[in-house]
């Protein structure tokens, strides 16, 4: 089936040809994150780091276990304020408080990762561009902007892990009317150091990113598993009813 | 009625015989079985093209039944239908593989669909004596197009809910009645709770009651006039010593046993899509419908799922510009039915006078562009159940016509999918064009077939099937 849905992407590859002309910051792909460890790693910076804010109000912590981790260590380091690992996981922010203070309700985070989906990318190359593109923007509420999302009303949640950056933007002539320029962007300028190096700031978003997409579908590591044994089985019975119907029509004349 | 007459077994008969007997002697069970199936005789030479009824019925017990233990943990409720999906999905034990059954069922419902009335074009399904067949099978089409439609709106989806609003809308651009219409069809002045109690109503039990009905008809009207095939002769005609057609096999055991191969290749598709693909690239499940629905942010791209696009591609086609090539097109039609058709005096005279009207109203200061949009989207569906009285060929198969008769299908196969496909993109300059073109083309299939599908020299029918032994 990755033939299938190499052969999917190659396709609406088509369509990207035209949105990137459009505009919308072209997306970078996402880096794979399989293993257990590193989804362990995506869940610990998502509690630590979104669900102040943002709710995932279809998810509950005990669920949390099909990542490998057990009722107390999740009570221990990714349970906060008296929740029961049995707990959906609810934000005490209430959206009219959210509105006044940010300007628009923090969405819930349960499906993000399908829901961001496109042809320009899957919703895991759209969070992980998201959440690397952020930049220092003093005209802005919070002080932060980003490229994908622009005058977003979320601030730089982790800006201490990547530390402070600002955008780097070049004139340039409007290739539609040469008596106009437009601004371009031209990279980021690294103002002031993070803790982490943006290699490991890389990596880090794209273990919270590989958790989003599990969180979206946790049943998606059974549901794979399960695949390949449903379609040998399949490949079987149909080679055994083929069988069954040709012994049958031999004797039709 | 006759008496009551006890069949009577000797002592040591089995079980089974005696109880099958008892039943028998009170309802017709083994009539049925043999009458349906058991000894119903199908013409031998079936190919590829006609599994895909089979598979239907099959599709609709599956939607049917994971239907069922859907709605055992949804919530029709605007507020909590969303997170019940969701609570389906992470919570019911193995509900993740029910709605993923549902949710690409519905997809493979159509797939199959279309190419089941592909083979009705193909092999002349729809002549006489079937035409009461191709009509039930054209409510059915209907009725799951209405299903489909119900159903889409109950995840509570950003998809769902503006989908919903733009296809309720179109009914407001019925003059006098419209807005009225939409009203009573919303339960409310926009689609919100109302609505989504009132869809679950029609897509959990009225539609599927209506489907089921007229699967029935539709089965009854098949077995009273026997199924065509391939090579479109009536396997009837020639009857055997025993009275059976001498060219058909009885469905037990050769079609049960070659359906089961045949069903069993399905469910090898399906399994891989639902285990490795169910939002199968954003087709089957769309991405926006993972965003709870908000009626106060417009989604950019509102389209409909991909089984309606080619004929939302029509709607979108109708522009106000359009108006101008459908009266020149209107009027060209109408003297083309002058000069070629054989129909009386007064019928031309009638179809002048309608062209007449129908020309007057697509003036852009009396009917505008919007109303004929639907008109054209309404007509794009229901001139598929008019295919009976179109085929004016002499021979039912495309194996016994002209060569050049495949190429117009295949345009017309091209044409259709090319709506289909710009229905699933925004809409762009180029894109109109191309499907104002495939418009076009897609209705000239249509109305100028009592004409073409006469042309051309068409080969000797065989008396008997085309069959090689397996």
């Amino acid at each position: 089936m990755n033939v299938l849905k190499k052969l999917l992407a190659v396709l609406t590859l088509l369509p990207v040809l035209a949105v990137a002309n459009e505009g919308g910051f072209a997306l970078d792909r996402a880096p794979e994150r399989p293993s257990l460890t590193s989804l362990q790693n995506g869940a610990k910076l998502f509690v630590n780091y979104c669900l102040n804010c943002h709710s995932a109000a279809n998810m509950r912590y005990n669920r949390l276990k099909d990542l490998g981790l057990t009722d107390e260590q999740i009570k221990a380091n990714l349970l906060f304020s008296g929740d029961k690992v049995g707990d959906l996981m609810t934000t005490a922010m209430r959206p009219a408080d959210a509105k006044a203070w940010f300007g628009a309700v923090p969405p819930d985070l349960s499906v993000i990762a399908r829901a961001k989906a496109s042809t320009a990318g899957s919703g895991g190359d759209y969070l992980y561009t998201y959440l690397r593109t952020f930049y220092k923007d003093d005209t802005r509420p919070t002080g932060w902007n980003n490229m994908v999302v622009p005058n977003v009303a979320m601030p730089h949640v982790m800006w201490q892990l990547q530390g402070v950056r600002t955008v780097k933007m070049v004139e340039e002539k409007d290739p539609h009317d040469h008596s106009k320029t437009t601004h371009k962007f031209a990279g980021f300028q690294q103002e002031t150091p993070g803790t982490l190096t943006p290699t490991e700031f890389d990596t880090n978003i794209a273990d919270l990113v590989g958790y989003l997409e599990w969180m979206a579908e946790p049943a998606q590591l059974t549901r794979k598993r399960l695949g390949v044994w449903v379609i040998l089985f399949m490949c079987l019975f149909v080679l055994l009813t083929w069988l069954l119907s040709k012994s049958y029509w031999r004797e039709v004349k | 009625m006759a008496a009551f007459k006890e069949t009577k077994f000797p002592a040591n008969a089995p079980m089974t015989d005696k109880a099958v007997g008892w039943v028998d002697d009170r309802f017709p069970l083994s009539k049925l079985w043999n009458d349906q199936w058991g000894k119903y005789y199908a013409p031998k030479n079936f190919n590829f093209w006609y599994i895909f009824g089979i598979l239907a019925t099959f599709i609709l017990v599956l939607q049917i039944v994971t239907g069922i233990f859907l709605t055992m943990h949804y919530k029709p409720d605007a507020n909590l239908a969303f997170g019940s999906v969701e609570y389906i999905m992470r919570e019911v034990p193995w509900g993740w593989l029910v709605r993923y059954m549902h949710s690409t069922g519905a997809s493979a419902f159509f797939i199959v669909i279309y190419l089941h009335m592909t083979r009705g074009l193909l092999y002349g399904s729809y002549r006489k004596p079937r035409e009461l067949l191709w009509l039930f099978g054209f409510a059915i089409f209907l009725a799951l197009m209405a299903e489909a439609f119900f159903g889409y709106l109950l995840p509570w989806g950003q998809m769902s809910y503006w989908g919903a609003q733009v296809i309720v809308n179109l009914f407001g651009a019925i003059p006098l009645i419209g807005p009225d219409l939409s009203l009573w069809i919303r339960g409310d002045y926009v689609v919100s709770d109302a609505t989504l109690n009132r869809f679950f109503a029609f897509h959990v039990i009225a539609i599927p009651l209506v489907i089921l009905g007229l699967v029935a008809a539709h089965l009854i009207a098949l077995h009273e006039v026997g199924s065509n095939n391939p090579d479109g002769i009536e396997i009837k005609d020639n009857l055997g010593p025993d009275g059976h057609p001498v060219d058909g096999v009885p469905s037990h055991p050769y079609y049960t046993f070659h359906d089961l191969f045949g069903v069993s290749v399905f469910l090898l598709v399906f399994s891989a899509v639902i285990f490795f693909a169910p939002e199968m690239g954003g087709y089957f499940l769309e991405y926006n419908n993972f965003i709870p629905a908000d009626s106060l942010k417009t989604p950019t791209h509102i389209a409909p799922t991909w089984y309606f696009t080619p004929f939302y591609s029509v709607l979108r086609a109708t522009t106000a510009d359009f108006m101008y090539v459908l009266m020149a097109a209107v009027a060209a039609y109408v003297v083309f039915l002058w000069l070629k058709s054989r129909l009386s005096f007064i019928t031309k005279i009638i179809v002048a006078i309608i062209g007449i009207v129908l020309i007057i109203g697509m003036l852009p200061s009396v009917l505008d562009a919007k109303f004929w949009g639907v008109v054209l989207f309404g007509s794009s569906v229901v001139i598929i159940a008019l295919l009976p009285w179109l085929d004016h060929s002499p021979v039912r198969s495309i194996r016994y016509r002209p060569t050049w008769h495949k190429y117009v299908l295949v345009v017309f196969g091209i044409s259709f999918i090319t709506l289909g496909y710009l229905g699933t993109q925004p809409p762009s300059p180029a894109g109109g064009v191309i499907s104002q073109v495939c418009t076009l083309l897609y209705f000239g299939f249509f109305l100028l077939m009592p004409w073409w599908s006469a042309m051309g020299s068409f080969k000797p029918v065989p008396k008997r099937v085309t069959f090689h032994a397996h």
